[in-house]
C-alpha cells in the first residue's frame, strides 16, 4: 500500500516540512542546549558555585579545576555568571516579546478589522514608530527617572525595577512588525465568507476577532514572534552593555561586557564568551524563525 | 504627483512635531533638572534661591507651556546651550552630524554593493551551496551584536595585529587624509558587515521572486544571455522593493552608528547623544535625538518618492 493513502494532518505536514529544514532543526537543538546551559546554574549553585561571590585575590584567574572558565575582574566564577546571565537574557527576550506581541496584536487586529479612520491613525502611528532611531530612544527611556513617574525610591533603585524596566521599554518600541503583519492578515481574512457568516449571525466584533480572526493569523505571528525574540535579545544586550539595562551585580550577557573595552587588552577571553553566547543564541533564533517560515509557507520550495 | 509629495512632506512634519513633544517629555523625565545640577556643583545655593531660579527659568511651569517656549525658540534657530560643552548646541551638532554622515555613507555604500553582489549570486541557485554559504553569512550579519563585533575587531586588528588604531578619528598632530582614512577603516567595516546581512537577504528574496516571473522566461526565450537576463531584466525589477527597504533601514543603520561610534570613540551624532544623556546635557540630547529622527524621516520620504519613480505602475495618491 502506498504511503500517500494515509491522511496527514496539516500540523504533521508542517512538522515534516520543518524537519526538512536542516538549519531550523539544528538551531532548535542549539537553543535547547543553551536553555539547558542557563538552567544548570541551579544545579551549580547546589555545588557551591555562587555568581556573586567575589575573591579579590583571584582576579582574572585562568581556567582551573575550581573555575572552569576562570574568573572575572572581581574574582567571580565566569561560568556560573554566564549561566545566570543567560537566564536573564533569555527571560527578558521572551517576556518583552510577549508583551510587545500582545500590544502589536491588539493594534494590528483593531486597525485591520475596523479599518477606516482608526486604521489610518494606528498605521500612521506605527509608521512613525518604525521611522524612529530606536536605540537612542531606548537609551532615553532607560535613563528615565522612575521616581518622577510616581514610583517609590526603594522600588526605583531595586534590581526588580531594572529587570521590568528593560522589558517594558523594549515592549513599548518593538511591537511594530507584529502589528503590521497582523493588520495585513486581518484585512485578508475579514472579508472571507466564514467571517461574514459569523457577523451576519450576530457575532460582535470582539467575538469575531478572538474566535475567527486570531486563529487564522496565528502562523505569520509565530514566525514574526520568533524573529522578534532575536532582536529583543540584541536590544537587551546593547542596553545592558551601555549601562541602561540589567543592573550589576545581577549578571546578563550584556552587562558582563560592561568594561570589555579594558578587558580586550587584559583578559580577552572575558570579552569573547558573553558576546559569543549572544551571537549563537540570536543566530539560532533567526534560523529557527526561517525554518518555521519554511514549514508554514507552502510556496517556499527549496 | 505634486499633491502626493506635498502631503508626504506635511505628514513628515507632523510626525516630527509629535516626536519632538514625546522626546521633550521623555528628556524631562530623566533624573534631575538643570537647577539640581547647579545645586549639586555648588551646595551653598540656598533652597529659596534654587526655587527662585526655577521660577526665573520657567521650570515650575506645566510641561506643555515649557514645550511651547522651547518650540518657538527652536523654530527661530535657537536650540539652546550645551551644558557639558559650554557652547551653543548647533556648533557641536553640525560637526558631529558630518562625522556620522562620513561613517554612514561609506558603510552604506559598501554594504549596498556587497549585498547586491552576494544577493544575486545566492538567488541564481536557491538551495545550492553558494546560496547556503551566503545565507549563513547573512544570518550571522543580522544576528551579531554590533558592539561585540566592534570589540572583536579591536581585539584582532588593533590589539593583536596592530594594523589599525582602536579609537579616535586622527592622531594628534597628524590629521592627514591617510591618517583619517586609517582611523575610519574599522568603524566603517564593522558597520558595513553588520548591515550587509539584512540587505543581502532582501536582495536575495526579491531576486528569487522576480526570477520566477514570466518576463524572465520571455527574455530567455528571446535568446538573451544569462548575464543579461539576470543583471538587466531581473535585477531592475528586483530593485524596487530593495531600494525601499534599504532607505527604510536608515533608522537601524543609525543604531549601528551609535554603537560603532561609542566603541571606536568617534565624535559623531551617536556618541554625542549617548554622552549627552549620560551627562544630563538636556539641550544637546534633545536636539541630537530630533536631528536623528529628522534624518530618518527624510530618508523614508526619499524612499517613498524613489518608489514611485522606479515603478510607474504605482499610482501615487
Amino acid at each position: 500500500m502506498s504511503r500517500t493513502e494515509v491522511a496527514v494532518s496539516p500540523g504533521r505536514l508542517r512538522w515534516r516540512r520543518f524537519l526538512r529544514h536542516r538549519a531550523g532543526v539544528s538551531s532548535l537543538a542549539v537553543l535547547a542546549a543553551l536553555i539547558l546551559f542557563a538552567l544548570s546554574a541551579f544545579v551549580m549553585r547546589r555545588f557551591g558555585f555562587d555568581p556573586d561571590a567575589t575573591d579579590l585575590f583571584a582576579r582574572f584567574d585562568p581556567p582551573s579545576r575550581l573555575h572552569w572558565l576562570g574568573t572575572d575582574e572581581a574574582g567571580r566564577d565566569e561560568l556560573i555568571r554566564l549561566m545566570v546571565g543567560g537566564q536573564m537574557s533569555l527571560l527578558v527576550g521572551l517576556l518583552a516579546t510577549c508583551i510587545g506581541g500582545v500590544v502589536g496584536l491588539i493594534i494590528g487586529v483593531c486597525a485591520g478589522y475596523f479599518g477606516g479612520r482608526l486604521d489610518a491613525v494606528l498605521m500612521r502611528f506605527t509608521d512613525g514608530m518604525i521611522a524612529l532611531p530606536l536605540l537612542p530612544l531606548l537609551i532615553v527611556l532607560g535613563a528615565v527617572d522612575l521616581t518622577k513617574l510616581g514610583f517609590s525610591r526603594e522600588f526605583a533603585h531595586s534590581g526588580a525595577a531594572g529587570f521590568w524596566r528593560i522589558i517594558v521599554i523594549i515592549a513599548i518600541v518593538d511591537w511594530t512588525a507584529i502589528a503590521r503583519l497582523v493588520r495585513a492578515a486581518t484585512i485578508a481574512i475579514k472579508e472571507r465568507d466564514f467571517v461574514r457568516a459569523a457577523r451576519a449571525s450576530g457575532a460582535g466584533p470582539a467575538y469575531v476577532m478572538v474566535s475567527h480572526v486570531l486563529p487564522n493569523v496565528a502562523t505569520p505571528i509565530i514566525v514574526a514572534f520568533t524573529l522578534t525574540v532575536g532582536r529583543v535579545i540584541l536590544f537587551e544586550s546593547v542596553l545592558s552593555f551601555l549601562g541602561f539595562g540589567i543592573v550589576p551585580p545581577t549578571p546578563s550577557w550584556g552587562n558582563m561586557l560592561n568594561n570589555a573595552q579594558e578587558l580586550v587588552t587584559s583578559a580577552p577571553a572575558l570579552a569573547i564568551y558573553p558576546g559569543l553566547l549572544i551571537f549563537v543564541t540570536v543566530i539560532a533564533v533567526n534560523f529557527l524563525g526561517d525554518g518555521l517560515q519554511h514549514a508554514f509557507d507552502p510556496r517556499s520550495e527549496r | 504627483m505634486t499633491r502626493f509629495i506635498l502631503r508626504r512632506i506635511l505628514q513628515t512634519l507632523l510626525v516630527l512635531l509629535v516626536m519632538s513633544f514625546v522626546i521633550y517629555s521623555l528628556i524631562g523625565l530623566m533624573p534631575g533638572d538643570p537647577i539640581d545640577i547647579m545645586v549639586a556643583s555648588n551646595p551653598n545655593i540656598a533652597p529659596e534661591v534654587a526655587a527662585t531660579l526655577r521660577k526665573l527659568y520657567g521650570l515650575d511651569q506645566p510641561l506643555i507651556l515649557r514645550y511651547w517656549r522651547w518650540l518657538s525658540a527652536a523654530l527661530s534657530g535657537d536650540l539652546g546651550y550645551s551644558r557639558t560643552h559650554s557652547q551653543p548646541v548647533l556648533t557641536i551638532l553640525l560637526p558631529a552630524l558630518w562625522q556620522t554622515c562620513k561613517l554612514l555613507i561609506s558603510s552604506f555604500t559598501i554594504s549596498v554593493i556587497l549585498s547586491f553582489a552576494l544577493g544575486i549570486a545566492a538567488a541564481r541557485k536557491p538551495g545550492g551551496w553558494i546560496d547556503g554559504l551566503i545565507s549563513l553569512g547573512a544570518f550571522a550579519g543580522i544576528s551579531v551584536p554590533v558592539f561585540w563585533l566592534a570589540l572583536m575587531m579591536i581585539l584582532v586588528f588593533a590589539v593583536e595585529l596592530h594594523w589599525f588604531p582602536a579609537s579616535g578619528i586622527a592622531n594628534v598632530g597628524d590629521g592627514s587624509f591617510r591618517d583619517q582614512f586609517v582611523h575610519l577603516v574599522m568603524p566603517v567595516t564593522t558597520l558595513a558587515l553588520a548591515t550587509t546581512g539584512g540587505f543581502t537577504r532582501f536582495v536575495r528574496a526579491s531576486m528569487i521572486e522576480v526570477l520566477r516571473l514570466d518576463l524572465v522566461r520571455t527574455a530567455r526565450a528571446k535568446g538573451a544571455s544569462e548575464t543579461r537576463v539576470v543583471l538587466i531584466h531581473a535585477f531592475r525589477n528586483a530593485l524596487i522593493p530593495v531600494v525601499t527597504v534599504m532607505a527604510l533601514s536608515f533608522g537601524v543603520l543609525f543604531n549601528g552608528a551609535l554603537l560603532t561610534e561609542t566603541m571606536f570613540a568617534q565624535p559623531g551624532m551617536g556618541k554625542m547623544i549617548y554622552d549627552a544623556i549620560l551627562g544630563n546635557d538636556f539641550n544637546l540630547a534633545l536636539s541630537g535625538l530630533l536631528f536623528a529622527t529628522l534624518v530618518t524621516l527624510l530618508s523614508n520620504l526619499a524612499a517613498d518618492l524613489a518608489y514611485g519613480w522606479l515603478d510607474p505602475r504605482i499610482a501615487l495618491q
